[in-house]
């Protein structure tokens, strides 16, 4: 468990820094995240140590998400004065990305083919 | 001042009392999700935030404060992230098998997200402010944020955006996918984290490992497509 948050950790530090180091427009996760596939890649024993934490860090992805959402109260303001067409253009542009991205995917990975 | 104000104003100076608020409005949510069947409506997520609030109003108290002990939680954001490399590497070969569906997928995906997202609002009337602050709404918080900032946006109000949209994402992605006859979990997971970045991915994960596999993928890569298209795309509706 400790190894697994140390090397999780020092990851997305080893992400924030390059990141910020090398000015690109990447979160430091996104590339802590890269950076710990690289290193599996390279050295695969260190994928037990690691693995049943991640696993437990992602099944409660959703639980994480909760103080980010109540971040929504300090923009009631603007929400209430323009919540229609917010509304609307938030939940028809996200159903037409999963669809079309869906779409496109399995079009392109030939229809059929893939896992049932 | 009585007894139990005196606690309670000791108790409000501490992040354990709203930490513990965070938890337990979460679990009522799984509650709910678990007692609905775990029907897609029924995500905790937007639960346990509606109930957060409806605390937060109640007992007047702001933001910020609620923050201090919410971000224990938030913290973990970051290293969970990380951790979606496990997943990657153990799933390599069915990802690289896919790696050309996906770059198709996403470069459609991409374009529709801040194109459709742009054009509704601007038809509706939106402000030029939201319109700016709107456009990268299915990228993960920090790339969005970052986005709307280069386009001239507010990135607080693109957070809102953002976590408007994850939630949206993870309530439609399983009846949507299912009106579309869409089976293969590949797909299934990319679309969602590519339209709903961790939101979408977090749901994914809750129903098949390969789908949240994939909507991991999909989330960092959108959140890189979305750097680069958003603000080459922005530049036809000025």
């Amino acid at each position: 468990m400790v190894t697994a948050l140390t090397l999780l950790l020092c990851c997305q530090l080893a992400g924030e820094f390059s990141a910020r180091v090398l000015g690109l427009p990447i979160p430091g996760p996104v590339l802590g995240m890269l950076l710990l596939f690289a290193l599996l890649l390279g050295r695969s024993r260190i994928l037990e140590p690691v693995r049943e934490p991640s696993y437990a860090l992602l099944r409660h992805l959703s639980l994480l998400f909760v103080p980010a959402g109540v971040g929504l109260i300090r923009h009631t303001g603007r929400l209430r004065a323009e919540l229609w067409p917010i509304l609307v253009a938030v939940v028809i542009s996200t159903a037409a990305t999963v669809a079309v991205t869906a779409l496109v995917f399995q079009l392109v990975a030939g229809a059929g083919k893939g896992e049932r | 001042m009585g007894r139990v104000e005196r606690i309670w104003v000791y108790l409000s100076a501490t992040p354990l009392l709203w930490l513990a608020a965070t938890l337990v409005a979460f679990e009522a949510g799984s509650w709910i999700f678990r007692r609905s069947g775990g029907r897609a409506l029924a995500n905790p997520v937007p639960i346990a935030v509606a109930i957060v609030i409806l605390l937060l109003r109640l007992t007047g108290t702001p933001y910020e404060t609620y923050f201090e002990g919410a971000q224990f939680v938030h913290f973990l954001l970051g290293p969970a992230t990380v951790a979606l490399a496990v997943p990657l590497y153990q799933n390599r070969a069915r990802v690289r098998e896919a790696l050309v569906p996906m770059l198709s997928a996403l470069a459609a995906g991409s374009a529709t997200a801040i194109v459709s997202a742009v054009l509704l609002a601007k038809a509706l009337g939106a402000s030029t402010e939201t319109l700016r602050s709107i456009a990268p709404k299915s990228a993960t918080t920090p790339i969005a944020m970052a986005v709307s900032e280069q386009l001239g946006g507010f990135p607080s109000l693109t957070a809102a955006f953002v976590i408007a949209t994850g939630i949206t994402g993870a309530v439609i992605v399983t009846p949507l996918l299912d009106a579309l006859r869409i089976r293969d979990w590949r797909g299934r997971g990319f679309s969602a984290g590519v339209a709903a970045h961790g939101l979408g991915t977090a749901r994914a994960f809750q129903v098949n490992e390969l789908a949240g596999t994939f909507a991991g993928l999909g989330l960092a890569l959108n959140g890189i497509a979305t750097a680069v298209l958003a603000p080459i795309l922005f530049r036809f509706f000025r």
